[in-house]
Order: C-alpha cells, then sequence, then structure tokens
C-alpha cells in the first residue's frame, strides 16, 4: 500500500514517527519478543535456570494430568462466567438507577466506585475477614439469634470460588457502574423523549434502544472485564491463598507456583503458553469479525 | 548504587589498614516464629562479636515464601551476603550455575569432614568434591507433640505411640478438644504424611518410596495401611481450622488440642511458653514406633559477591555458624540438633535428650529435601493438601496419584 502513495508518505509526521519509537521497540522487544521466548522454552525441560533441552510436549502433557491445573481452569471458568455476567448486570442496573436525576448522585457515585481504589491485596483480606466464620457475617448473624446459619464460603471447597467471587464483584463493578454512567449520559434526551411520545415502557426503551446505542460502552466495560479474570491472582492470594486444600487455585497461581515454589520453569511457562492461547482462541475470532468485516464493507 | 557499593568497600578497605574491619552482612532467612527468632539472635550476637555487623533479612511466611524471593534476588544479580536454604536439592541449580561461593578451603581449614556428624549433612553441601554450605542444624520432622494436661485431665494415660493416640481421640472430642492440631500449609501435611510412612510402614520403606522412586511398592498394600492412617489423621483434624504451624502448635500449648505432628523446631514454641518436656508436655519421635531421625536440616549458602570485605565477612560468618559455642546457643533455642557430635549439650531438656540418643545410635534417615527435587517435593505437596482438605478424596484415589507422582520423580 506504501508503494502505491509514493515514498514521500515516510516523510510526513516524522517527528511523531521518531517519537513512537521506544514503544514500538518495548512492544515488539518486551511483549512480543518475551512472549516467543516463553513459549521457546515451554518446550524445554528447564528447572531452576532456563536451560536449552528440548523435551517436546512433556511439559503440557504433564500439566493437563494435573488435577490442580484442571482445578485452576475449572475455577478460572467459573469465577470468568459469573464475574463478566454480573459486573454487567450490577454495573448497568446501578448506573440506571443512579440516571434518574436521584438528590445525592455524588455520593452515591463515590461510595460506590470507592472499592475500586483498594487493591486486590486489601479487598482480599477485608473479605476474608468478613466471611471468616468465627468473626464474620455467620457470627454477626448467629449472635442475632439464628443459631443454625452457616455461611463460610471460604472454608468450604464445593463453594470456595463464590466466595472469592463476591470479593471481586465489590471491587470490580463501581468502575463499570461509572462507565455505563458516562454512556447513559451520552445519549441524547430527544432520545427519551421520542420514547416517551411513542409510549415505550422504560424498560423496553432501555433494552431495544438505549443497550445497542451504547454498544461501544459495552465493548469497553467487557475488555476491561476479561482481562481482570484472566490474570486473577492476588485475590486469591490474599483471600485463600488457593485453599481449602487446592479448592480455589486459579491457572495465574499456577503458573507463579511452577516457577518459583516448585522451581520448574518448563511446566509454568507451558501454563502461561496454555493462558496466552486460551485468550488466542477467543479474542483472534471476536477481533476478525469487529474490525475485518468492516474493512470489506 | 553499585557504584555507591564499591566506593563504601574502598573505604571499608581503607579503613582496614587502621581499624579491625566492620563488614555489614544482609543475611536472609524465614525463621520468624518466637523461638525462632530467639534462635537467630544468637547467631546475630556471635557474629558482631566479630566486629562485624548481622543486618537481619527475615522473610515471614515459611520457605515457601521466602525461597522464591531468594532465588530471584540470587539469580537477578542482587544477591545478599548470606542466605538460609533446606540443605540438599533445593539451591543445586544456584551452585551448577556458579552463583555460590565455593567453601571448600574455609571446610578443609577447620576441618569440617571431622567434625560435622552425621557426615551426610555434609554431603548434601557437596557438589563434585566441593563444598557450598555450612549446615548449622538437624531438624528431624517425625515428631509427635502431646499435651499431657489434655489427657490426664480427661482420665487418660498420655498416649506412647500413635494407636493409642487414636484411641483415645473420641474421649478428646467429647471434652471439646480438638484430637489433632494441623496448619493448612501445604508441607505441613506432607510432613504428616511422611511421618506416618516412616513411623508405620519403617524407614526402609521411605529410604525407598522417596529415595529409589519405587512406584510398585508405593502403590503396594504397605502404603495402603500409611494412606488409611493419614485418613484417620485427617478426620482426627477436621475441627483444626489454623494456617501457620505455630499456631497450631499454640492449640496443643493452651490445651485447645491433644496433639500434633510437627518437626522438632515446635520445641522451640513449647520453651518460649515456658512449657517443661516431660512435665507439661511430651514429644515421641517417629509417633512412638519407629524412632528415626531425619538428617534434613538447614544451612547457610554464600551467594558469589564482587566485593572482597563482603567475601571475608562471609568465611567469618561460616566459621561462627559451626563453631561450638554457636552451635549449643542456638540449637538450645531452637530445639534442634547442632551439626557436631563434639560438642557439650548438658543443658538439653528431655526431648533434644531422646533425639541426641537416636542421632547416637544411627537411626537417621536422609529428608526428602535431599532425595528428590523441588517439584516433585511440589507436587507431594499439592496432593496432600488436597487430600488433607478434601474428606471426600479417598485413601485409595490419593495412594493411585501418589504411586503416579513416584514413578515419573526425579
Amino acid at each position: 500500500m506504501a508503494a502505491a502513495t509514493g515514498p514521500a508518505r515516510w516523510h510526513r509526521n516524522l517527528s511523531a514517527k521518531i517519537a513512537a519509537i521506544p514503544m514500538i521497540m518495548t512492544a515488539l522487544v518486551v511483549f512480543i519478543g518475551g512472549t516467543a521466548w516463553t513459549v521457546l522454552y515451554s518446550f524445554t525441560s528447564s528447572k531452576l535456570l532456563p536451560k536449552e533441552k528440548f523435551v517436546g510436549f512433556a511439559q503440557y502433557e504433564r500439566l493437563w494430568s494435573s488435577s490442580k491445573w484442571l482445578i485452576s481452569i475449572e475455577n478460572l471458568a467459573i469465577y470468568g462466567a459469573f464475574s463478566l455476567i454480573f459486573s454487567l448486570l450490577i454495573g448497568f442496573v446501578l448506573a440506571a438507577l443512579l440516571d434518574q436525576k436521584i438528590r445525592f448522585e455524588d455520593t452515591f457515585r463515590t461510595l460506590l466506585l470507592y472499592p475500586f481504589a483498594l487493591s486486590f491485596i486489601v479487598t482480599g483480606l477485608a473479605w476474608q475477614w468478613i466471611l471468616n466464620p468465627d468473626f464474620g457475617i455467620q457470627q454477626v448473624v448467629r449472635n442475632l439469634g439464628w443459631e443454625n446459619f452457616s455461611f463460610d464460603p471460604l472454608y468450604n471447597p464445593d463453594i470456595v470460588i463464590y466466595g472469592i467471587l463476591i470479593a471481586g464483584l465489590w471491587q470490580g463493578t463501581g468502575l463499570i457502574m461509572c462507565l455505563m454512567l458516562a454512556g447513559l449520559r451520552g445519549i441524547d434526551e430527544d432520545i427519551w423523549k421520542a420514547a416517551k411520545i411513542d409510549g415505550i415502557p422504560m424498560w423496553k426503551t432501555y433494552i431495544f434502544i438505549i443497550i445497542p446505542m451504547m454498544r461501544g460502552i459495552f465493548i469497553t466495560a467487557i475488555v476491561l472485564i476479561a482481562s481482570g479474570i484472566i490474570k486473577v491472582y492476588d485475590l486469591v492470594v490474599a483471600q485463600t491463598g488457593g485453599g481449602p486444600g487446592i479448592a480455589s487455585e486459579v491457572p495465574a497461581k499456577y503458573v507463579y507456583d511452577a516457577m518459583f515454589l516448585s522451581q520448574n520453569l518448563g511446566q509454568g511457562f507451558a501454563a502461561s503458553t496454555m493462558m496466552l492461547l486460551t485468550v488466542i482462541v477467543i479474542v483472534v475470532p471476536w477481533a476478525y469479525l469487529e474490525f475485518g468485516g468492516k474493512r470489506r464493507g | 548504587m553499585k557504584a555507591l557499593r564499591v566506593v563504601f568497600a574502598a573505604s571499608t578497605a581503607l579503613c582496614a589498614a587502621t581499624a579491625a574491619q566492620a563488614t555489614d552482612l544482609e543475611v536472609t532467612h524465614w525463621w520468624t516464629s518466637g523461638g525462632e527468632a530467639a534462635a537467630v539472635a544468637e547467631f546475630a550476637k556471635a557474629f558482631d562479636a566479630t566486629g562485624n555487623k548481622w543486618v537481619d533479612g527475615a522473610i515471614a511466611g515459611s520457605g515457601g515464601t521466602a525461597r522464591p524471593i531468594m532465588i530471584s534476588r540470587i539469580t537477578g544479580g542482587d544477591p545478599m551476603a548470606a542466605t538460609q536454604f533446606n540443605h540438599g536439592r533445593q539451591a543445586e541449580e544456584l551452585v551448577e550455575a556458579g552463583l555460590m561461593r565455593d567453601l571448600t578451603d574455609i571446610a578443609e581449614e577447620g576441618n569440617w569432614k571431622e567434625i560435622v556428624f552425621p557426615s551426610s549433612l555434609l554431603d548434601s553441601c557437596t557438589l563434585d568434591g566441593r563444598i557450598y554450605c555450612v549446615p548449622v542444624n538437624i531438624h528431624s520432622p517425625q515428631w509427635l507433640w502431646l499435651n499431657n494436661s489434655a489427657f490426664e485431665d480427661n482420665g487418660l494415660a498420655v498416649p506412647t505411640n500413635w494407636e493409642e493416640f487414636v484411641a483415645a481421640a473420641p474421649k478428646l472430642q467429647e471434652a471439646g478438644i480438638v484430637p489433632l492440631a494441623m496448619g493448612q500449609q501445604p508441607w505441613q501435611t506432607t510432613l504428616a504424611f511422611q511421618t506416618l510412612l516412616t513411623a508405620l510402614a519403617g524407614p526402609e520403606t521411605y529410604t525407598k518410596v522417596f529415595g529409589d522412586k519405587d512406584a510398585e511398592l508405593a502403590a503396594g498394600p504397605e502404603l495402603t495401611k500409611v494412606f488409611q492412617a493419614a485418613a484417620t489423621a485427617r478426620d482426627l483434624a477436621k475441627d483444626s481450622n489454623v494456617q501457620a504451624w505455630n499456631d497450631a502448635t499454640n492449640l496443643v500449648i493452651t490445651g485447645k488440642a491433644g496433639g500434633q505432628i510437627m518437626g522438632d523446631w515446635a520445641q522451640g514454641e513449647f520453651q518460649v511458653a515456658d512449657q517443661v518436656a516431660g512435665k507439661d508436655y511430651t514429644c515421641l519421635p517417629g509417633l512412638g514406633v519407629n524412632e528415626v531421625i531425619q538428617t534434613g536440616g538447614d544451612a547457610f549458602y554464600f551467594p558469589k559477591v564482587g566485593d572482597e570485605a563482603i567475601t571475608k565477612a562471609q568465611g567469618e560468618l561460616a566459621k561462627v555458624m559451626i563453631s561450638p559455642e554457636t552451635q549449643v546457643a542456638f540449637n538450645l533455642k531452637k530445639g534442634s540438633l547442632p551439626v557436631r557430635g563434639d560438642v557439650d549439650l548438658s543443658a538439653a531438656n528431655d526431648c533434644m535428650r531422646k533425639g541426641l540418643d537416636i542421632l547416637a545410635k544411627g537411626n537417621i534417615i536422609p529428608g526428602t529435601d535431599q532425595l528428590m527435587s523441588a517439584d516433585s517435593n511440589q507436587q507431594v505437596n499439592d496432593l496432600f493438601v488436597e487430600f488433607f482438605n478434601n474428606p471426600e478424596m479417598s485413601a485409595e484415589d490419593a495412594q493411585a496419584q501418589f504411586a503416579s507422582i513416584i514413578s515419573s520423580a526425579d
């Protein structure tokens, strides 16, 4: 394409192009280069230090026969699905409620966004205490008279991931709400007026008119939530440490444990390559539909 | 930063000509519980007495948290002057990569080959005939710690072995006492299993399974017995909801729990709480069945640093750590056994004497850190933390998984 427009194009915005060089180099060397290096070494038997001793797919075979990894994947799937649905749902509903020209809107907005200012470590610790059966919710309700009340998700291997989900939602939905609120404010008043004149009920206006108009905001929100899901690690470490047993392990923690606890870099690289692959499998078709289609059209 | 350090080093070198040398050495370790901190203070005191300065770099949260930090500092080019590891294979690759200082000359000068007993401790520090670490203590995990009054107050005799302990458990439960305290950090659950294995199946089985990686034996009836005992232990410990080992030991000290399977480092906690061995608490090495001592333990490694003053001080620290006086002072506080047989331990208490006796008889087995790579050990850890936390996982399933880990272990 460059050839068709002639070499003069190269000199256009030269200073901007020079200024972008550090960023381009960083992207190429650190991101692409580092990724390629990781994938390459995932085929080696590297232990504590990287070594070029290639073993084919042995690390991957071990990965997929490890129950810790399978539990990690399952947990990520549960956490991911619920986190995506509930973040969007709660975020949107809160934003729609705040958009009703209520009093003290600023106060509510600040309150709801506040958890986002906390790190995952603090969030995790706070919720570890809140969900602790001896000090937290369970004890409070029991003291109120319901002696047999039992709510201890962090100590029950079957539902521990939901305990983590609660903390994750508490921390993350505030931001989604703010994004949604910004989106709602961007909708022209006239649209609402037109819908009112046509006698369309409010919920129908939201679902069939407003939400489709907020497509861009939704995509931004989904990207933010999804990247948060993939990298969930510190929340688990702070809240449960992967326990009870290995019931709340997640892939990012598996990678860390393999690389630094087990001193098995090869295994850690294999696991992180699988994480990358999952992301690619989801993102590439979506990006193709989103951007590839437009170019042809 | 580096330039600054060179300037400092140069100025210390200049001062050395006129005054005694004083070098700061940063020493990292994961000794943070009450008893452990008291013990490490003995090292600091002895080292400061040589005119140098011990800069304490304690990392909280057990070896599992500390080791990655230490390793990344060493491989990342910011080494501390000395660091703790469990000697064995944890630091093997760091030594192979030439990141650790060779201590052979100091060892030969101090005649370590003669004084270190049992000699397997020094073997674990040796790679291709060169010595890379100073063993400082012997820690054996195979102990059962019991609170005497928890049993006596409920009309029970203090158990003398594992079977009696299991038999006494229902009565303790009736009295609202958790029979077995157990922290849920992965290494603790593995420790409990290994102890049951050594005690109930015998030291030969232990060496064959972890040393020779005999997967057939690991799947066999000997081990089935051990896995069933582990399931019993899981049952006895189901009400113990603590994480750290010293919290679990504290349950025993305060009488909220009857006993705990833990290494002899638990003794340091009993001492800090002013408990008397034999009177307030009882210790049963090898669960009272097979009395053996595992010769694992702690050792200090000295990463290579390009600074002469520090290198010299490293040598002095190594000498201090293995000197008879420091060995006695440190190990009495730590509750561990000294690495040399020629020191006077008249101040040792009941439990340490039991340990010394077993050591003198030569009933020793190597530690798993010495037999298996960190990777295989971690796989075993993962299995047991799952097993001890998931009551639905059957002993048969766990044994099958264990056998498959052993068959591929290195």
